[in-house]
């Protein structure tokens, strides 16, 4: 196990160097510098020279490439060009917004997905599994940018349940969580389809292995063999596709967050592009980035403890 | 032929015909405005309805499909076409370092949702249809060169493929001649699903702006547009999303539909 770990840890470093690299390199090409453009058009040439010396700029690339990863590793995102604060504070900000939106958006895709899938499984090729089925198949297709209007229509505006928009702050706490029930709700329906399908898909490929007929053999029910014996064996497709899901689920939370007027970090990195304000870009891309990698390294460790056969195998 | 299949089929085949036929007569001129007629509920002379600028949804959603069409077919033709070549050699030259470097890079972009890359190459280059197809054609590549690897590994192993390379026939000749025609089925299959998740992203990143510009008519963008007036006129926000609901819905039935087709042995499991 330590000898998997340490492997796994080394390539994760790898892939957020490479990834670092990358996105450096592509915010580099970008055409004109920060400094004048905050500066303006008509701007003395000394006065752009004098502010791209306070904002760092002025050095050579390796070096503003080295500054900028050894501060975020210290946690420091360097200064927005816009706000003039640190970027940390910008994205920690932001942050308490589109983090438990899309943990809660999560959480909501899980407990839809699992009953939804189990019974599709159980119930396979009769009524239930068609309806289950043929659900998901619009849950797939539905844009949960869309979706989001709907509920918003019918929820927020019709019926007035939930808010159709903003968000209050956590200081009620209850108040924070209604704000972000609907946009839960619109990110999470799509994923649940999706989830579903291969929950059912991977319970139905064990339900036809050889010790699932033991199980039923021995005097168990079919609900029984499904919940001790199948589900965990069917779990390692699942983790799969929860662990890209989560991916999905920030990407989308960043759009969703434009229908419900969030202030999340898709807010966020949306105004930093129009304003130019290329470090906080950056450094929010290298976040989002860094999330999902965590988020895989974390799903292959989930898959060695789950199945003691990938340790060895690794 | 089962029910879903051709229902599939008819939805995919109505989108298609609608951008088709869009490239040559639309029921009214989706540049011109009109705004006495603005806001306009569906009627006999506008069965959709009209939008804020008095244009007729109809014609729009028609001339929407083009612009959803041609990006997701684009960016699948993108991710086929690096991402197949790049599986094959994978496969053939499977184990080598090579081989790693290829699936760590696949990992990589992975790691960067089309969303994420579409964001940066708009910070570079501005917002554009063009930009969408970059990005979700970058994202479609590591799909293929997966799909693909993981095809043409397991009939590396198999006897036929051993007899053409004692018969003498190099890598990248059985590559192209016996491995690739046995995994056409496998890559119509995922270039369907690659398909309709390509409209539903182009949907998603000309909502926020990050995909086509007017004047080029967008699903994803008249919905953005509506987004301010749906209490006032709900059917400017349902007609576009119920056309990207259908037409994706289509693909995917079509996709699953073709899989089964194609490939009885998965019909169990599907």
């Amino acid at each position: 196990m330590q000898r998997y770990l340490l492997r796994r840890l080394i390539s994760l470093a790898l892939s957020l160097l490479v990834a670092s690299l990358v996105i450096f390199a592509v915010i580099e090409i970008v055409p004109g510098d920060p400094a004048s453009y905050m500066l303006g058009l008509n701007a003395a040439p000394d006065t752009v020279a004098a502010l791209k010396a306070e904002l760092g700029l002025d050095a050579p690339a390796p070096l503003r490439y080295l500054t900028w990863v050894t501060g975020m590793v210290q946690g420091d995102f360097g200064l927005s060009y816009t706000y003039k604060v640190p970027v940390s504070q910008l994205v920690g900000q932001r942050m308490v917004v589109s983090l438990p939106l899309a943990l809660y958006a999560l959480a909501l895709a899980v407990l839809i997905a699992f009953p939804a899938g189990l019974l599709a499984a159980a119930r396979r090729g009769r009524v239930a599994d068609a309806a289950v089925m043929g659900a998901t198949q619009v849950g797939i297709a539905l844009p949960n940018f869309w979706f989001a209007m709907l509920l918003v229509l019918a929820f927020a505006l019709h019926w007035q349940i939930f808010p159709a928009g903003g968000f209050p702050g956590w200081s009620d706490p209850w108040a924070g969580l209604r704000a972000l029930t609907l946009p839960a709700i619109a990110l999470a329906l799509p994923q649940a389809a999706i989830l579903a399908r291969v929950l059912r898909s991977a319970l139905i490929d064990t339900l036809d292995q050889d010790y699932i007929r033991t199980a039923r053999a021995k005097g168990l029910t079919r609900g029984q063999t499904i919940l001790r014996h199948a589900l965990r064996n069917a779990m390692i497709p699942v983790l799969t596709i929860l662990g890209m899901q989560f991916s999905f689920l920030l990407a989308g939370a960043i759009i969703i967050e434009n229908v419900f007027y969030l202030p999340g970090l898709g807010r966020l990195i949306f105004q930093a592009i129009t304003q130019r304000d290329l470090i906080v870009v950056e450094s929010v891309v290298m976040l989002l980035v860094f999330a999902v990698i965590l988020v895989t390294f974390l799903t292959d460790l989930a898959y060695a403890a789950i199945d003691p056969r990938l340790r060895r195998r690794a | 032929m089962r029910l879903p299949l051709i229902l599939g089929l008819v939805l995919s085949a109505a989108a298609l015909i609608a951008a088709a036929v869009s490239l040559v007569w639309t029921p009214y001129d989706v540049t011109a405005l009109a705004i006495a007629e603005k806001l306009k509920p569906p009627s006999a002379a506008h069965w959709l309805g009209t939008d804020h600028f008095g244009r007729d949804i109809g014609s729009m959603l028609m001339a929407g499909a083009q612009t959803s069409i041609a990006v997701a077919l684009v960016a699948v033709g993108i991710g086929m076409g690096l991402g197949v070549p790049l599986g094959l050699f994978a496969a053939a030259r499977r184990g080598s370092l090579a081989d790693e470097v290829i699936m760590r890079g696949n990992d990589l972009i992975f790691a960067f949702p089309s969303l994420v890359i579409a964001i940066l190459i708009t910070a570079v280059f501005g917002p554009s249809a063009l930009n969408a197809i970059l990005a979700i054609g970058i994202f479609n590549i590591p799909v293929f060169a997966r799909v693909t690897r993981g095809g043409a590994l397991s009939l590396w192993t198999l006897d036929f493929i051993r007899a053409a390379e004692v018969a003498g026939k190099g890598r990248a000749r059985i590559s192209a001649e016996h491995i690739l025609p046995n995994i056409a089925n496998l890559l119509i299959v995922q270039g369907t699903i690659q398909f309709s998740l390509g409209i539903l992203a182009e949907a998603g990143l000309s909502y926020v702006g990050l995909g086509a510009q007017p004047p080029t008519a967008s699903w994803g963008r008249m919905l953005a547009e509506a987004q301010t007036m749906v209490t006032l006129a709900p059917h400017v926000a349902i007609f576009p999303g119920l056309a990207i609901v259908f037409t994706v819905l289509g693909l995917n039935l079509l996709g699953d539909g073709l899989r089964d087709h194609l490939d009885p042995r998965l019909r169990r499991a599907a």
